[in-house]
Order: C-alpha cells, then sequence, then structure tokens
C-alpha cells in the first residue's frame, strides 16, 4: 500500500496526529515499565527462604521478662510441644524468617578493623539449622557441647559461643572463592568465632537492609529462654500444620494460662504477610495496565471515529473511483500502524528514561532488553484492535455518498 | 453569556453521548487515581502537631565509645545520656521516651490478658504534643520524681477494657505491677507518629510502621524503670556485652524531644548538647564530642524519610496516569471541535469574535471536567476505600477530607481546561469564509 497519501493527510492534522503519538508513546513507556516491576515485584515474592517453609509452624508467646525460672519454664514448654502428635521437631528461637524484627551484629574479619565489615543477621536458639531445615552444603551442624545459654552470654561475654554456622552467600561474599570451613569472624574485638558449618541458605529475618543482603545469616549455638526470645517454631508435616498450631496453643496456654499468645502462623502465611506490599503493589500495577491500555484504546478508537466521519466524502469519492473496501480498510489499518510505530519509539526512548529514574531512585534493575520488542509488539496489536472497528465502519460507505453534499 | 455558552455546551456534549461518555471517563479515571494517591501523600506528609511543630526539636549525641565507629548520632539516647540531658530542664518543656511491649490485664474485666504498646514518658509529654484527654489529665512532675504508679491509657483501651466508661482510679496490672488510671485521652491519632520516629534512613522507604496508632499505656518516665526493666524497645547497642542493666549498658534506647519557644533558645540549647559532649567526652564517656545535632520535628521526619518509597512511587504514576488521560482529552476535544468547522464558521460570519468561540469552547470543556470530576470524585472514594483494606498501619487515616474534595474538582477542571485550551484556539482561528464555502 502507498504511504505517502496516509503521510500527507496526516500532515495535515498535524496536531491531532502528534497527540495520540504521544499518548501512545507514554502509555508504551509506563507500561514497559510497570511490567518489568511487576516481574520483580513476583520474583521478590518467590526469595528462597531457605528452610522447609510447608513444614513449619510458628506459635509466639510474650517474653516473661527476667524471671529467675525462665530457664526451666522454657524447658517445660519445649517438652510440651514435643509430645504434640505430628510434632517432628520444636525450639525456641529469638527471631525467624519472614517476621520483620531481627538482631543483627556487625561483623569483623580482623579484630583490629574501625569498621565492620557488614551487617548480619544472628540466629539463636537450639537445633535450629535442623528444626528449620536449613540444607547444610560444608561442613556440620553444632555438637551438643558447644551449645551455651543466650541469657548468661548476655550478662558474661566469656560464655558466648565459640563457633558459628554462615550461609553459602554470606561465606562467598566474606571469603570469595575459598573454603569458609575454618575461617574465624570477629562480632566484637574479643569475640572470635570460627566458622564449622555452611548452610545453602536461611533469609534474614527483616529484608530492611537491602535484598542484596537477604542471605547475610549467622547461625549461633545459644540456647535461647522465655527472658530473651518468644518464637516457638515447629516442625511438622504440611497436611497437619492447623492441627499442630491449635495444639501448640492450648498446650502453651494449658501451662501458664496467663501468658499471652501473640501470634500462631503457619511459616508460608508468614511469608505471604511479609511479601504483602509487593503483592498489593503487583495488583495495583496490573490494574494501571489494563486502565490504562483502555483509556489509550479509546482514544485511538475516538480519534479514529472521527476521522472517518470526517473523510465520508472522500471515502465515498474514493470508492467511486474504483478503490475497494479492502483498499479502505487498509488505509486506515496503515494509518493507525504508521502512528503507532512512530508513538512505540517514542515511547521506547521514555521507557529508557523512566527505567534510569527508577535505577537511580528506586534501586530498580536495568529494564531488560525483551521488553522493548513486545511491548512494541503489544502496542502495535492495540492499537489495530482498536482501529479495526471505525476502519470497518469507514470500508461500509457506499461509493454513492460521493454524490451527497458533505 | 455563560448561560448561554452553558446551554451550547451541553446541547453539544448531548449530541455525541459516546464520545462524550469517553472523555468524562478518561478525565474521571485520571483524577480518581491521582486524587487516590495525593490524598494518601497529603495525609501522609501532613504536620503531626500542626500549633506547635516549629518549636519541637529532637537533640542528639553519639555515646558510642568506639573510635571512628560512626560519624554521625544514633537515632536513640543512651538512658544516661538522656536522663543528665532532661534533668537539665534547659528546655521550655522536654520529654523522654522509651517504648515497651507489656503484658496488661485489668483485674475485674473479664478479658484475656493482652500485650499492650507502652510509651514511658515525662509529665511534659502532655501539654508539649497537645494531647487531647477526655477523662481525667496527664501526671504531674511530682509523679514522675516519686515514681508514682500511675498511667494514663488511651481511648482505644479505654474502649476494650471499660466500654468507653471513665476508668480514672481504676487499677491495671502491667507486667505484675499494679498501676492507677489517672487519664483517658480523647481519640488521638497524629500522623505520623512523629514522637516514635527513628531509623528511617535504614528502612529503605518501608516505613509505614511510622503510621501506626499512639501506644495504649503512657506511665512515668521513672516508675517505667522499675516496672518495665530489661523489656524496652532498644534501637541498637554498640557492644554484645549487655550486661544485666539496660540503664549502665550500651544500648541506645530513650529519645528526648524538647520545646524551645524562640530561635535564641534554639540556638543556646544546640550550645549546651554540645558542651555536654564535650564535657562527656573530659570524662572519658564520649569519644565524639562534636557528634552533636539538634533538627526540628518537621526535618527529623523529613531526615527519616517518613513519607514510605511505595506510596512516592504510586504518586508519580498517578500522575503519568493523569497526564495520558489529559493527552487523551485532548485530541478528543480538538477532533470534536474541528468537525463543528462548518457551525463555528456560521458562528464567526455572523459577528461572534475569536474570544467568544474560545469561551465558548471552553466552557464545554469545562462541563466535560465537572462531570469527570465527580466521576473521578467516585473513583477516589473506591481508591481510598481500597487503600483502607490494606494491611498496612495507615490504613484507618486514609479519608477524602474536605480540601482534598475541593481539590478533587479543582484538579478536574483545571485539567480539563487545560486539556481544552489548544482545541479551543484551534477552533476560534477557523478562518469563516473557508467554511462558509463548503458549506
Amino acid at each position: 500500500m502507498d504511504v505517502r497519501p496516509i503521510l500527507s493527510s496526516l500532515l495535515r492534522h498535524k496536531t491531532t496526529a502528534l497527540l495520540l503519538v504521544l499518548e501512545i508513546a507514554l502509555t508504551c513507556a509506563i507500561v514497559c515499565n510497570a511490567v518489568f516491576m511487576i516481574s520483580q515485584r513476583l520474583q521478590r515474592m518467590q526469595m528462597t527462604g531457605g528452610i522447609a517453609e510447608t513444614e513449619l509452624v510458628e506459635v509466639q508467646s510474650a517474653s516473661i521478662g527476667a524471671l529467675p525460672d525462665a530457664k526451666a519454664r522454657t524447658a517445660a514448654d519445649l517438652e510440651a510441644l514435643r509430645r504434640i502428635p505430628g510434632v517432628k521437631a520444636v525450639t525456641l528461637a529469638t527471631q525467624l524468617p519472614f517476621t520483620n524484627s531481627s538482631w543483627n551484629t556487625g561483623i569483623m574479619l580482623d579484630p583490629t578493623q574501625k569498621e565492620s565489615t557488614l551487617n548480619a543477621t544472628t540466629y539463636f536458639g537450639e537445633n535450629l539449622v535442623g528444626v528449620l531445615g536449613a540444607q547444610l552444603v560444608a561442613g556440620r551442624d553444632f555438637n551438643a557441647d558447644e551449645y551455651t545459654d543466650l541469657g548468661d552470654a548476655q550478662k558474661d561475654p566469656s560464655k558466648a559461643s565459640k563457633v558459628v554456622i554462615v550461609t553459602s552467600a554470606l561465606a562467598e561474599r566474606l571469603w570469595p572463592g575459598q573454603n569458609p570451613l575454618g575461617k574465624t569472624i570477629w562480632m566484637g574485638k574479643d569475640s572470635p568465632q570460627q566458622v564449622v558449618g555452611v548452610v545453602k541458605a536461611l533469609i534474614r529475618p527483616s529484608l530492611s537492609n537491602g535484598d542484596n543482603t537477604a542471605q547475610w545469616t549467622l547461625v549461633i549455638p545459644m540456647r535461647a529462654s522465655l527472658d530473651n526470645a518468644s518464637d516457638y517454631v515447629l516442625r511438622t508435616t504440611p497436611e497437619q500444620r492447623d492441627a499442630v498450631i491449635k495444639a501448640a496453643a492450648a498446650t502453651l496456654h494449658k501451662i501458664d494460662p496467663h501468658r499471652v499468645i501473640l501470634d500462631k502462623k503457619s511459616m508460608s502465611q508468614l511469608r505471604e504477610e511479609f511479601f504483602h506490599n509487593d503483592r498489593a503493589m503487583a495488583g495495583l500495577l496490573v490494574g494501571v495496565i489494563a486502565v490504562l491500555l483502555v483509556v489509550t484504546a479509546f482514544g485511538i478508537v475516538g480519534l479514529a471515529s472521527f476521522w472517518v466521519a470526517q473523510r465520508h466524502r472522500q471515502i465515498g469519492v474514493r470508492r467511486a473511483l474504483g478503490a475497494t473496501r479492502r483498499n479502505i480498510l487498509h488505509y486506515f489499518q496503515t494509518e493507525n500502524f504508521l502512528l503507532a510505530s512512530i508513538g512505540i519509539a517514542i515511547g521506547m526512548a521514555f521507557a529508557y528514561g523512566i527505567n534510569l529514574l527508577l535505577m537511580r531512585y528506586y534501586e530498580l534493575p536495568r529494564l531488560p532488553a525483551l521488553y522493548f520488542p513486545v511491548g512494541a509488539l503489544s502496542l502495535w496489536l492495540l492499537g489495530q484492535l482498536a482501529v479495526l472497528g471505525p476502519a470497518l465502519r469507514a470500508a461500509a460507505v457506499p461509493p454513492v455518498e460521493a454524490t451527497r453534499a458533505a | 453569556m455563560f448561560g448561554y455558552y452553558l446551554d451550547l455546551a451541553l446541547r453539544s456534549l448531548k449530541r455525541h453521548r459516546a464520545l462524550t461518555a469517553l472523555m468524562v471517563l478518561a478525565i474521571a479515571v485520571g483524577i480518581g487515581a491521582s486524587m487516590t494517591m495525593l490524598t494518601v501523600m497529603h495525609i501522609l506528609s501532613g504536620d503531626p502537631v500542626p500549633t506547635r511543630s516549629s518549636t519541637l526539636f529532637f537533640p542528639q549525641v553519639n555515646p558510642s565509645p568506639a573510635p571512628g565507629e560512626r560519624h554521625a548520632p544514633f537515632d536513640m539516647m543512651d538512658y544516661r545520656s538522656a536522663t543528665e540531658l532532661w534533668s537539665a530542664h534547659r528546655a521550655d518543656r522536654q520529654a523522654l521516651i522509651a517504648s515497651a511491649a507489656l503484658k496488661l490485664n485489668a483485674p475485674g474485666v473479664n478479658l484475656p490478658p493482652l500485650m499492650a504498646q507502652t510509651l514511658s514518658t515525662t509529665a511534659d509529654f502532655f501539654p508539649m504534643f497537645d494531647v487531647p484527654f477526655r477523662y481525667g489529665d496527664a501526671w504531674t512532675a511530682q509523679d514522675d520524681a516519686q515514681r508514682a504508679r500511675v498511667v494514663v491509657i488511651s481511648d482505644d483501651l479505654n474502649n476494650k477494657l471499660f466500654g468507653g466508661a471513665d476508668s480514672v482510679g481504676r487499677t491495671l496490672r502491667l507486667k505484675g505491677a499494679d498501676v492507677r488510671i489517672v487519664g483517658v485521652l480523647a481519640p488521638w491519632r497524629p500522623s505520623p507518629l512523629f514522637y516514635d520516629v527513628a531509623g528511617g534512613r535504614y528502612a529503605e522507604g518501608q516505613t509505614a510502621s511510622f503510621y501506626s496508632k499512639p501506644e495504649d499505656v503512657f506511665m512515668p518516665f521513672n516508675s517505667g524503670q522499675d516496672i518495665v526493666g530489661h523489656d524496652y524497645n532498644v534501637f541498637t547497642c554498640w557492644s554484645t556485652a549487655q550486661g544485666s542493666d539496660l540503664r549502665t549498658g550500651p544500648c541506645v534506647w530513650v529519645m528526648l524531644w524538647v520545646q524551645l519557644d524562640s530561635v535564641a533558645k534554639v540556638g543556646a540549647y544546640r550550645d549546651f548538647i554540645a558542651a555536654y559532649a564535650q564535657q562527656q567526652k573530659a570524662l572519658g564517656r564520649f569519644v565524639h564530642a562534636d557528634d552533636t545535632r539538634m533538627m526540628s520535628l518537621l526535618q527529623w521526619l523529613d531526615f527519616n524519610r517518613a513519607i514510605p518509597g511505595d506510596v512516592r512511587l504510586q504518586t508519580w504514576l498517578a500522575f503519568a496516569f493523569l497526564l495520558i488521560c489529559l493527552f487523551n482529552t485532548v485530541g478528543l476535544l480538538l477532533a470534536k471541535f474541528l468537525r463543528r468547522s462548518g457551525e463555528i464558521g456560521v458562528r464567526r460570519a455572523l459577528g461572534a469574535s475569536r474570544g467568544t468561540v474560545f469561551a465558548q469552547c471552553l466552557v464545554e470543556a469545562g462541563v466535560i471536567g465537572l462531570l469527570g470530576g465527580i466521576g473521578g470524585w467516585l473513583l477516589a472514594m473506591l481508591g481510598l476505600w481500597l487503600v483502607r483494606r490494606q494491611p498496612v498501619e495507615y490504613a484507618d487515616l486514609v479519608h477524602l477530607d474536605v480540601p482534598m474534595f475541593l481539590a478533587t474538582f479543582g484538579l478536574a477542571i483545571a485539567a480539563s481546561l487545560l486539556a481544552g485550551m489548544l482545541p479551543a484556539l484551534r477552533a476560534s482561528r477557523i478562518t469563516p469564509a473557508l467554511q462558509l464555502k463548503t458549506l
């Protein structure tokens, strides 16, 4: 089809055409970035926890403060929880994944360092690696004689543990390419800890230090008790989770009716709540994209309809001079294709610019190149769909229109 | 003349119902989205103490003994620095603040014990932050000094425990200690919960928790030391050896707010904390004597980037949205007006000036804006309802107030007039002769 008459007719409607082009460009730019942001959020929601998520439940009992018998109470609680049918393992932890509340520590590779190398989270709790189901990839889990008591160590640093398990991501960050087993880290000037094991992954409870530090985790062999911890975590089977949560809460309540149960949830629920913001944002963006595409499509329909109405007589003349319905249909389709193409070209530049801004202010990664052709294709498609109705109406104009007054 | 233009506009809009609906819808959607987000921004970025925010300040010192470890004060203070600065009484008013979650039950009330958020503070807190009371009153400076077992409770807690009745004089049990209620607050919901804001620069934009509700129980700071003990929320510690007493430990967990009523006093207080830090350095307790800072309340909120990152992003998105909707409207109006070239040509030939044609077209655009504003208002209500259903701390705050309601229509009409400007200008430039020839 000859493009020249289309172009010259568009040039006569410069402003209108330009507006449509700009609308398509902006839509293209926003849709590209919004789809990318959705994919980022969805990807974030899939972040590795490193634990047996579908088998874990937690019951959080308010910590009772500095009571002399906290250790005995903890032991009694754990014993009773262990006897619940379906419970494979249980422990009391100072923190759990996906709970947004975390204990962190600065790590040094050399005690003379002035500033810590990085900040990592610290999990405490007896047999925590086993209960959470974190996967050991090197070294070993802690031996029973390596556990000390967290409460004692807080009062007297000499009672702190001397060994530590790290995640492979943290090991790679601290000692790139080296074997981390046997290496030493310092959590304070006089508390060296030797790495005895490496777990594949164990996510931090809170990602407030940035997603790239999500796996900077230490597990420390210290027993927690109710005066410094409140999260009972129980391992069971996926089917028995609900029953175990109920039974655990009831058991704890039976032991101490005055106790406040703050929270009782499965780990899957905790993950879902943890990433709720991301899900909401992704949902919102989907809504934005949908409405934006509809608005743009209506804009195209509206303008195309007007152009068709305006050129009623010209179309009639063309038909009378021998143009087929198909010719007329193609005319409007080509016109839309041209406008969309210019819009998409400008839109790509916009999309890139918006992405640069987002990279700068929201630490989003670079927009993958794949989004550009996909974005272009979808807008071309949208334009063609939107223009089809008005174009068909144009094609239906009978040649006799040529003889009628405008 | 306006009435006549209005009549013409309505006629013209009625003639092309589908197109009119399209334009109104586009404006409504754009306005709805942007007003939803603007309202959220407006509520989150408001001044939490409008009567007095310019006189409220947040002094900071750096008690960390580690040399070179950090070059900025912590967001909170250690017990000793905070209480020493407070005891000096150099400000017009001063309040210490430390928070803790404690087990609470009310003897004689048939409810299971609950975990209550508590704030240990000093008597100045209530007048300084304009806290409204429903029953009773705040405790006195004397109660602070005598470690009195008294508390002020929130309206929420009073409703939950006592069904909203006057509970002054009743007893609560806080972590085993009996305390007497001396005051019940009226509903009070500062946005953000400014006095608790800290650590925002480590939050990566996840700052929704700054907008949570005020604590349920307020008690004198010194009484709190006896009752709460080790259970205070600690901001951070500079050493892992924490010892048995939080008050002497290497941790920061107390905040100090001061009210300074004149510029001179602000300067004097800055000098005072600088001198204090120097003195502490001389005593060997501080290493960083020059690490003192005092921001005003609004500076402090700004420094903590209190508005959540997602909300900022959504606001930009909403405006981009409005922009697209406007382009859409400009295009459609242009097509619509130019299609009426013949009619406009006749009016021009009959003596209408360019100005009157322009005005007539703008009236038509304005009517579309008004209709779009109504739609936008409805959509904004829907949008805010959706925001309220999100499990975020500020959900209950989000309502369309009168200024934002008026802004909805203002923005809708302004946007449509702006969109109508170019089409109206083009329409007013139509040459009558040319149009009349083709009629």
